[in-house]
């Protein structure tokens, strides 16, 4: 096998930016099943955001506008389910489900006049001062605005769990929804906000892969990445910083695997293609059986609240 | 005496019912009110009127004598309005400190919350560690997070629904310590209860409520006990008596029982022996969270236990599930009546063959006869006077104490030879309540052996030959209930928290 | 101010009433869509409903569709309501029907060219076993590990998908093709093909087999005790545990049977309206069919109208595309908004909308 054409430099800036899309998502996802909500619609989020975004960057021409659109896009397709499962109590499985198949329909329906176009390329913004040093510098100062948001929401969503008030609100609404509403919080109008944050990452993931990862619009784009960010999730076992271990861990099997397959590598392309999904399952696995019976994730994920009396 | 706080002509309706109806009274400055009545009488609705989370359909408030409509619980605890909940409103994965910084407007940073939480508690003398993880609490001291998070916030009046439901008899002495020592410094206290020399104890004047209306006031230190009974009932009570007899063979043996429940919050049963013999009621106290579900799981079969830790009738049953020890005659009824012993949206019908179908022969190769089962549940509903219009309802459509009535009349029909119970008269009337002690004293008449499990201790000493009490997961050695004081049976269960040097 | 007040009991009537209802509004909805892409919505609601089964000039063409594209929907959506009965989320039937096509067509084509009555029955067999194991990767993943079967279904519908496009591409192609990727067409071998049975019906083994699916699900459910509980599983898994319904073993047999159903619906369709393994064998059939088991109630009957329905909308939305240039993407969304409107209209089967009014503050 020939590693020899592989350029490790290369490859871990490389996962940096295949690691982003699955980052935001699966950050989005977090805050989202923290307050006790279980959307499984990430992956309809994810590539309504993609197209919005490509959408709206090949018209105006600014990429930065295509990001903000995506943005919109992911938590308008959000609000759907959080109408479905907060104002009509619907089991928030199938909402979930209902809204991926959804959304990679919308998307292929909005995105049908612009297969084959390029976007406008999004330029690097390299830190200065930083990016020249020898080695580090190309692996992580000379990157696009959106990995350094990225990175940024990653600290921010963790100082906002941890230290803000709304963040503590937002925990105790996803530990026991009907103790919060009897101290006076707004169960229904914490979950819609999580919700639409969860979309709005998702929708901010699903356009960095149609302008930057691949960049053009194809249908299915998403290609399971969304999935991957639900499960991620589980491996981070709801803490940010993990989330970013295991967006890279992840992007860097993909990066991986992309490169094997660039170089030749006698491993059926099928296998290597299969590896990211394979290694999810392995993750999963391994997760769940270490942590038996005892898990970290919020008491109410999944479960409907209804003020009665 | 001034007057903090007067309700005059509250009505509340919800669908069906009139849960609160023209309910008027008044709370002194610095008074201890008690607020009296059955489970459905109205209480919890007007406590959520006056905590701001309903609002009275009729009716007004007045708190110092301006007008009083919390729109919210936040606007209820701005005017001085705080309340010690007794379910429901603790987070078990956060700890002390942001579970008190959740019940308050303006917190303070956490450090220095978290002194001022220290300082509270060593003034009233309610020990806490504000950065312990609620879930790994006792239920006393739960409680006492609960006090603490509205002490904080200097409260005019502090509402309390049923604080002592979870507290031993030594954890209600410093409660109530606690609770004078508020109302000398000028705190008036709404105090929820159905317990009545505990109001007498502690109360200067109660209201009373039936099916939603005010239908007296009193004095509890100079009324009886009796006085007050009757006027929360409506009716003399129907007292069952024991018929008595010998107790005769062992039936169930349960020697050195170690179990550590799935759930990391439940509570781990510890080297738990017990004996229970044909004809006898064994009654086990405790308060609750002391491993009550864990004992019912165990011996219903839910939860599996080591080898040769329970032994029926000679048998070693440890490794047998639930539909094998129904087969041999052991049947259980657990505490959570809906999601429990039975499916909400399923029918009564359907509800009979959960745990009717081995022993009542309710299908035949696993193919269910519908008719033969709707009869069967047709006999529990007559029996047992059931309130429904029929088995095709759904059990969720039942009252509490109806669809109590059912589950116990659903274990009782099948004829068992040792029937284990918990909680079995929890929220039901006190005529049903007295029915369903009733059946389970002529099961055992007819020799059977009884287990039950409950956290009212006027119902342990009225039906049980013997008593034992459940604490942290350890079982007391069972005693003889007849002539056990209220002082020993405080010490079977466990004393007071952080009393230790008090037990012997 | 309007709000939901819970029933005592579940109202029958809704429950009924409520799919109906649903279908009403997403044609309301989807002719909205329509008209918002300048194509006229009632011609199009009529060309997607209405002239597949009684135009004259497309209905001899389509009625025997209705049946071909319902028979995997409803099988595996039948498989699949079990679990969803039971609160266990398999959503990786695509992978499932995939692995069944795979397994039975390599089975079969393992014996080209022998010419023998009992290799399409052993394919039959290969194929529900290739699903059943298939699913069994969840199935033992959840009640060894604790490991979240909606996940690792959906991972393996994208590897079953690798494992399809490899099979295409190298392992099952046909020899005799020139290089063009996809396997030996199984229709045209008569000892592997899956013919139609009655002339003009559309009706072929999966059919059949698909309707023996809804009977036996309707006693199952029923009648048998199994039913009862997984039914009791989804009420309330705390009252199944304690009538002693061992909830592994339920894991199991409600993921074994949909992956079996699925797999079959993979090789009927492989062998009989497909033809050949191809890269784009995977129709989205396995997702289509979670659409029909909700729209369906989870009740066999309930599924095998929603199954005709949501076959009715794959062949209009065909006719459409050809007729009115109506995008066969617009089907898809027309398909999920069926979905929502459903779940969201469930509310009224346990709760009604009560007009309370404004509180005075």
């Amino acid at each position: 096998m020939d590693f020899g054409s592989i350029n490790p430099v290369v490859l871990l800036a490389s996962l940096m930016v295949a690691s982003t899309p699955i980052l935001m998502a699966a950050l989005g996802e977090m805050v989202v099943e923290k307050s006790g909500v279980l959307n499984l619609g990430v992956e309809g989020m994810m590539i309504t955001g993609a197209v919005c975004g490509f959408i709206v960057a090949v018209e105006t021409g600014s990429p930065t506008l295509g990001f903000i659109a995506a943005a919109i896009g992911g938590m308008a397709l959000s609000m759907v389910f959080a109408l479905l499962t907060q104002v009509f109590l619907t089991t928030q499985v199938p909402a979930g489900l209902a809204l991926t198949l959804m959304g990679v329909g919308l998307a292929s329906l909005l995105g049908q006049n612009y297969q084959g176009l390029k976007p406008p390329p999004v330029s690097d913004l390299n830190i200065p001062g930083l990016d020249h040093l020898p080695v580090i510098g190309p692996i992580l100062f000379q990157h696009d605005m959106m990995v350094y948001v990225s990175l940024l929401s990653i600290a921010g969503v963790w100082a906002f769990l941890k230290y803000s008030r709304a963040g503590l609100i937002l925990r105790a609404v996803g530990e026991n929804h009907s103790a919060a509403h009897a101290l006076g919080y707004p169960v229904r109008m914490v979950r819609v906000m999580a919700i639409g944050f969860g979309g709005a990452m998702a929708g901010l993931g699903g356009a960095y892969i149609s302008l930057v990862r691949v960049p053009q619009w194809t249908d299915g784009i998403t290609a399971g990445y969304g999935w991957i960010a639900l499960a991620i999730v589980v491996f981070a076992s709801w803490k940010a910083w993990r989330i970013l271990i295991g967006a890279y861990l992840f992007g860097g099997i993909t990066v991986l695997q992309l490169n094997l397959q660039a170089a030749g590598a006698k491993v059926p392309v099928e296998l290597l293609s299969m590896s990211p999904f394979l290694a999810t399952i392995v993750v999963l696995v391994v997760i769940s059986a270490r942590r038996h019976g005892a898990s970290n994730a919020p008491a109410m994920l999944g479960r409907i609240f209804h003020a009665s009396h | 005496m001034t007057e903090l706080l007067k309700l005059s002509g509250l009505t509340r309706q919800y669908p069906g019912v009139r849960a609160n109806d023209d309910v008027s009274f008044s709370i002194g400055a610095g008074q201890v009110h008690a607020l009296l009545g059955e489970n459905g009488a109205g209480k919890s609705t007007l406590v959520k009127m006056i905590y701001g989370l309903e609002k009275p359909d009729a009716g007004t408030m007045q708190l110092r004598g301006a007008p009083y409509a919390p729109n919210n619980p936040q606007a209820a605890r701005a005017s001085g309005v705080a309340m010690v909940f007794q379910h429901f409103s603790l987070f078990e994965a956060l700890n002390v400190a942001e579970n008190v910084a959740l019940g308050m407007e303006n917190p303070p940073k956490m450090h220095a919350l978290a002194q001022s939480i220290r300082e509270v508690s060593d003034a009233y003398g309610l020990p806490l560690d504000p950065d312990r993880i609620v879930g790994d609490l006792s239920a006393g001291e739960r409680q006492r997070v609960e006090i603490i998070r509205c002490l904080l916030q200097d409260p005019k009046l502090l509402i309390m629904d049923e604080p002592t439901s979870v507290l031993t008899p030594q954890e209600v002495e410093i409660l109530f310590k606690t609770l004078r020592k508020l109302q000398s410094e000028g705190t008036s206290i709404l105090y929820i209860s159905h317990k009545l020399e505990e109001i007498r104890a502690l109360c200067d004047g109660a209201t009373i409520l039936r099916l939603g209306k005010v239908v007296g006031e009193c004095d509890p230190k100079v009324t009886t006990a009796r006085d007050m009974a009757e006027m929360m009932v409506g009716q003399i009570l129907h007292v069952p008596s024991r018929e008595g007899g010998e107790t005769g063979d062992v039936l169930l043996d349960v020697q050195g029982l170690d179990f550590a429940p799935a759930n990391p919050f439940g509570t781990r049963l510890k080297n738990v022996s017990l004996r229970l013999r044909a004809g006898e009621v064994l009654g086990i106290g405790g308060v609750a969270g002391n491993g009550q579900d864990e004992l019912l799981s165990v011996l219903s079969g839910e939860a599996k236990t080591g080898k040769g830790a329970i032994t029926y009738c000679g048998q070693d049953i440890s490794g047998l599930g639930p539909n094998a020890r129904r087969k041999i005659g052991l049947l259980a009824a657990p505490e959570e009546r809906l999601g429990h012993a039975a499916a909400p949206n399923m029918s009564l019908t359907e509800n009979a063959v959960l745990t009717g179908n081995i022993r009542k022969k309710l299908s035949k190769n696993n193919f269910v006869n519908w008719k033969k089962t709707e009869a069967f549940a047709r006999d529990i509903i007559q029996k047992f006077d059931v309130r429904t219009p029929g088995p095709a309802s759904a059990a969720r459509s039942l009252s509490g104490g109806n669809l109590q009535k059912f589950v116990i009349g659903r274990e009782v029909l099948q004829d068992p030879t040792v029937l284990v119970v918990n909680q079995p008269t929890w929220g039901v009337d006190a005529s049903a309540a007295a029915a369903i002690r009733q059946s389970l004293l002529d099961l055992a008449a007819k020799g059977a052996g009884v287990i039950v499990i409950s956290q009212d201790l006027d119902e342990l000493m009225e039906i049980s030959d013997h008593f034992a009490a459940l604490n942290e997961g350890k079982l007391t050695a069972p005693r003889v209930a007849k002539g056990l004081t209220v002082d020993e049976i405080g010490m079977m269960m466990g004393g007071a928290h952080d009393l230790e040097e008090v037990a012997p | 101010m309007i709000k939901f007040v819970k029933r005592p009991e579940p109202s029958k009537a809704w429950t009924i009433a409520t799919p109906i209802l649903a279908v009403i509004l997403t044609m309301i909805l989807g002719g909205i869509l329509f008209a918002l892409m300048g194509k006229d919505p009632f011609a199009a609601i009529r060309t997607i409903f209405w002239d597949p089964l009684f135009n004259d000039q497309f209905a001899a063409y389509s009625r025997p569709q209705l049946l071909v594209k319902a028979a995997p929907l409803i099988l595996i959506a039948i498989g699949l309501s079990l679990g969803f009965k039971a609160g266990i989320w398999n959503i990786g039937a695509e992978g499932q029907y995939i692995m069944g096509a795979l397994a039975g067509a390599a089975v079969g084509l393992a014996f080209y060219p022998t010419d023998a009555w009992w290799i399409f029955p052993l394919m039959v067999i290969a194929g529900g076993i290739g699903g059943f194991l298939w699913a069994m990767i969840p199935a033992i993943l959840k009640t060894r590990f604790n490991t979240n079967e909606i996940l690792v279904s959906l991972m393996l519908v994208y590897i079953a998908e690798q494992l399809l496009a490899s099979a295409a591409l190298s392992w099952l192609r046909n020899p005799e093709g020139n290089g063009f990727p996809g396997s030996r067409n199984l229709s045209q071998i008569p000892a592997m093909s899956n013919p139609e049975l009655i002339a003009g019906t559309g009706t072929h083994w999966g059919v059949v087999a698909a309707f023996a699916a809804v009977v036996a699900a309707y006693v199952l459910i029923n009648k048998h005790m199994l039913g009862f509980q997984i039914r009791l599983t989804g009420e309330s898994p705390r009252a199944a545990r304690f009538a002693g319904v061992k909830d592994k073993l339920l894991v199991l047999f409600c993921l074994g049977v949909a992956g079996a159903l699925s797999g079959l619906a993979g090789l009927f369709e492989v062998t009989g309206p497909a033809g050949q393994i191809s890269i784009d064998f995977g129709a989205g059939y396995g997702f289509t069919a979670i659409i029909v088991a909700f729209l369906g109630r989870l009740h066999p009957v309930g599924i095998l109208l929603a199954g005709l329905l949501l076959a009715l909308t794959f062949i209009g939305g065909e006719l459409a595309q050809f007729m009115l240039g109506l995008p066969s993407a617009s089907i898809q969304v027309f398909q999920g908004m069926l979905l929502m409107t459903l779940l969201g209209m469930d509310i009224f089967v346990n709760y009604r909308l009560m007009i309370v009014k404004k509180e005075a503050v």
